[in-house]
């Protein structure tokens, strides 16, 4: 009874916070409509007994992700406020609207027709969720023995796009005038 | 001994490589030096060649030399290869000696030309392709060697290229010899199609089991090449304008080989002939008629090599008559001799062009046995040759073809007759022209002003001793084959292998053989006769018609046909090549562009519409997994 | 009180929409800012589903999964909007419309 009063909840703020990113004017509002939505999806993760990736999603995703985006925004005043009136690709918005309902249905039928039996497929492969001990026990041994070279290889990417970026944003460097 | 024989079309080839390299360093005249060397030696390896053979029994006298396979793709298997047999290794005795006489000629002749070095690298490259052409063990090689020698006849007719009328008469050989040679290809594929292979030898074997139409195909587009090539009706027309190279060219190319290559080339086909003797009928009739043909228009000829190339014609014809009747000893006995007298002449005309300083015209000579008394003894040893009269060899040899003729068909055999007494006719006047009657060059002698005192001269002795060697030859050639027993017929026994199984014996008795040869020298010494009553006596007046002089006018029907309707349909073709086929190809090009240009218009650089097409493109994918039920 | 149960099934419904919402998002909007904040939507809708399944499937690999989308959103964010700087940078006020320069 209470996780569907919590999920429910949940939903509205996340449905409400992502219509909220789409539909907004002013970036600003966007982003904090954003951070709506990640609050809910965290919240959704803990009735999902996933703690770790609750914190995590708090941290890194609405901490640090978001912040970034503000900073951007503040950096370089894309503050204007962008004008929904009309798209000047024409086209556009109806294949928007195709795409979108037709995502959304395809999604549906697939998803309610075979109900349960589909959404529980195989069993476990690795070690199960809940049950045998904390869930950052069994996630912290899936990643470092499972998936241990993804993780290295994510670390490896990390720093690549931090050098990457530090080189895109660069300002061009001034050329020297004197005689070479 | 005898694997050496790829050596003797080697050794030109090297002359050809070397004078390409160093030629023009090397000069005048030890270019000239070089490229007779190169005969000569070729020559001595031929004759070594002759003694390896005649040391082997008669049945044995077949030799191939096969150096590597050349074309090995599924079915057609073709080697590069040379056979040594009997027809071979004569061809190329005489190709080798008498081109080594030229060679020697010819530095005299062309002495002082700027394109000296030149000349001898052509002449070489000439020897080595005729060599390829003779000594081929199949048909493809001697068709190497055939396309090589029509290439050469091109470079060395338009020698002196800066001459309208030498270039145009180059190009007019080369384009007139590819009809020939279509013919031959085609003959070529039949061959290939029915027996699976073009080896000679295979050839010999296997002819027999061809059947009546392919082997009547085979021969019929063989001698089409042959035609061509050897200057028979309809496709003669450019051996007289050939007379545009300098003689030397002349005497060896279109007198002595190139132009035997198409009877070469029966000869080798003597299997297939065997099987359709109407197809030597055919032959036999075309050899006749243009032997006659030319001899008519030889009457009338004013230039003193035109006679001789018109002459050449007409006794080319005689051997593809001979080759027809099946009497194929008879028609090598008189390309060879012929070979002696006709070079023999080409070469004496060039000397007295040369002594009189280029004049050919013979209505301006007269006299010259005074002052050119070797180039005139020599020359007269080849008119008797020529016009048949006994003991010279001519005589000998072609009374073997009237002899081939009359078994064939009485009335080819008057042909003959009446060809043989125009031959002595427009001889005689030839030589009667040039070396006696009045010096008629002495009113002619302030055209050549510069020169003050303007004589005719002798030749250099470089240029005198080919002639002497050849006149030599043309007396006693005879000795090849005489008729008299089975011992003396020399030339019989030696080519026996090759075609003794396919010769048609005559069946004429002594007594007939000895009234044939009585009618032949009679025919001949009236000829001789009419033509001394005419010029020399001037008892009567000459018999020179124009219609003869424009021989018959067929150059310029031909010209005319091909310069009007004949362009016309070329335009037509032409133009349909460039709509039709150009058309075609630019249509498929420009569609794609077309098609291009359309498409192009799918990437509006708009990042939005790319990811509206990747949504569309995920929707899709989901419709189809959603309906195969993956989902 | 209803004995309704949340099924994963309801969390996939819920993702599909969100995810749905997202991809209009990047379709309809032009300021490059707010483009990727809709790709950051579709992404979470993503994790939200895997989330669910693991939890329905007692399979701690959903997790794991979502544990590295997280770190290479990350990694995308933070290329992405070095990209966004240098544009804007060059071009106050450009939109997603003026970066057309690959157009055939």
């Amino acid at each position: 009874m209470v996780e569907v009063a919590v999920f429910v909840v949940a939903a509205l703020i996340i449905l409400v916070g992502a219509v909220g990113v789409v539909v907004r004017n002013h970036p600003v509002h966007s982003a904090l409509s954003l951070v709506m939505t990640l609050f809910g999806v965290a919240v959704l993760f803990l009735a999902l007994d996933a703690q770790f990736l609750a914190a995590v999603q708090v941290i890194v995703y609405a901490g640090a992700i978001v912040v970034l985006f503000l900073f951007v925004i503040m950096l370089l005043g894309v503050d204007k406020v962008e004008s929904l009136r009309a798209d000047r690709l024409g086209g556009q918005r109806p294949m928007a609207a195709v795409v979108g309902i037709a995502s959304v249905g395809l999604l549906l039928a697939a998803i309610l027709t075979g109900g349960e039996r589909r959404v529980t497929g195989a069993r476990t492969v690795t070690d199960p969720a809940a049950g045998g001990e904390e869930n950052i026990k069994a996630l912290a041994r899936s990643v470092f023995s499972d998936y241990v070279f993804a993780f290295e290889a994510t670390s490896v990417l990390l720093v690549v796009a931090v050098i990457a970026t530090v080189m895109l944003a660069r300002k061009p460097p001034k050329q020297h005038k004197d005689s070479s | 001994m005898l694997q050496m024989v790829w050596l003797i079309p080697a050794l030109p080839l090297l002359g050809f490589v070397l004078l390409l390299l160093v030629g023009p360093r090397l000069g005048e005249p030890n270019s000239g030096r070089l490229a007779t060397l190169m005969a000569a030696s070729s020559f001595g390896v031929t004759v070594a060649m002759f003694f390896a053979l005649l040391n082997r029994e008669p049945e044995e006298r077949e030799y191939v030399k096969t150096l590597f396979t050349w074309i090995p793709a599924g079915n057609l298997t073709v080697d590069f290869g040379f056979l040594a047999d009997p027809l071979s290794i004569t061809m190329a005795l005489f190709v080798t000696g008498i081109g080594t006489l030229i060679h020697l000629y010819a530095i005299g002749y062309m002495h002082g030309d700027p394109k000296f070095s030149k000349f001898f690298l052509y002449l070489n490259l000439f020897v080595f392709s005729m060599l390829m052409l003779v000594l081929g063990s199949n048909m493809l090689v001697t068709f190497l060697g055939w396309e090589g020698v029509g290439t050469c006849s091109y470079f060395l007719i338009s020698f002196w290229h800066t001459r309208d009328s030498a270039a145009t008469a180059g190009k007019k050989a080369f384009v007139t010899n590819r009809v020939g040679d279509w013919g031959f290809m085609v003959a070529m594929f039949f061959t290939f199609q029915a027996l699976g292979n073009l080896d000679y030898l295979h050839l010999k074997e296997n002819a027999h089991s061809l059947s009546n139409t392919t082997a009547a195909a085979i021969a019929l587009f063989l001698f089409i090449g042959a035609a061509g090539k050897s200057a028979q009706l309809p496709l003669y027309i450019w051996l007289p304008d050939a007379m545009e190279g300098p003689t030397p060219v002349s005497a060896l190319i279109h007198a002595a080989t190139m132009v035997t290559a198409g009877v070469f080339l029966m000869t080798r086909a003597a299997s297939v002939l065997h099987v359709v003797p109407e197809i030597g009928t055919v032959i036999a009739i075309v050899g006749a008629l243009t032997a006659l043909f030319a001899a008519t228009v030889a009457v009338a000829q004013n230039d003193i090599k035109k006679v001789l190339a018109y002459s050449t014609i007409s006794q080319l014809g005689y051997m593809f008559l001979a080759v027809g009747s099946g009497a194929y000893v008879a028609a090598i006995f008189h390309m060879v001799t012929h070979a002696f007298f006709k070079a023999l002449m080409f070469l004496g005309s060039g000397s007295v062009i040369h002594g009189m300083h280029n004049e050919q015209d013979m209505r301006r000579m007269g006299m010259l046995r005074k002052l050119m008394p070797v180039t005139a003894i020599t020359f007269i040893i080849g008119w008797l040759a020529i016009a048949g009269v006994p003991p010279f060899s001519g005589f000998w040899s072609k009374d073997e073809i009237l002899l081939g003729a009359w078994g064939k068909s009485p009335v080819l055999w008057a042909v003959g007759l009446v060809t043989a007494l125009l031959t002595a006719y427009y001889m005689t006047r030839q030589v009667i022209m040039v070396f006696f009657g009045d010096a008629r060059w002495e009113s002619h002698a302030e055209e050549h002003g510069a020169h003050g005192d303007f004589k005719p001269h002798e030749s250099p002795w470089i240029m005198l001793a080919p002639l002497v060697v050849l006149a030599g030859l043309a007396a006693v050639g005879g000795g090849l084959n005489l008729p008299f027993t089975h011992g003396t017929k020399l030339l019989e026994q030696w080519l026996e292998p090759v075609v003794g199984e396919f010769e048609h014996h005559s069946s004429v008795t002594a007594g007939g053989k000895f009234g044939l040869a009585i009618a032949a020298t009679v025919a001949s010494l009236i000829g001789i006769a009419v033509a001394y009553s005419i010029y020399e006596k001037k008892r009567r007046p000459a018999i020179e018609p124009e219609i003869l002089a424009r021989g018959w006018r067929y150059d310029e029907v031909i010209s005319s046909f091909m310069g009007g309707p004949g362009r016309k349909l070329f335009e037509v073709t032409a133009l349909a090549d460039a709509k039709v086929v150009d058309g075609l190809v630019n249509k498929i090009g420009n569609d794609t562009q077309d098609i291009g240009n359309i498409i192009r218009k799918i990437q509006t650089g708009y990042v939005r519409q790319y990811a509206a097409g990747i949504g569309i493109g995920a929707v899709l994918l989901l419709v189809w997994f959603v309906s195969r039920g993956v989902l | 009180m209803l004995a309704v149960q949340t099924t994963p099934t309801w969390y996939l419904v819920l993702a599909a929409v969100v995810f749905a919402i997202g991809a209009v998002g990047v379709l309809i909007r032009r300021n490059p800012i707010i483009m990727f904040m809709c790709v950051e939507l579709m992404l979470n809708a993503v994790n939200l589903s895997f989330v669910a399944l693991s939890k329905a499937l007692d399979d701690i690999a959903g997790q794991t999964v979502v544990f590295f989308v997280l770190v290479v959103a990350a990694a995308e964010v933070v290329v992405g909007l070095g990209i966004v700087v240098a544009l804007l940078r060059r071009q106050p006020g450009a939109t997603a419309d003026d970066v057309a320069t690959m157009k055939g």
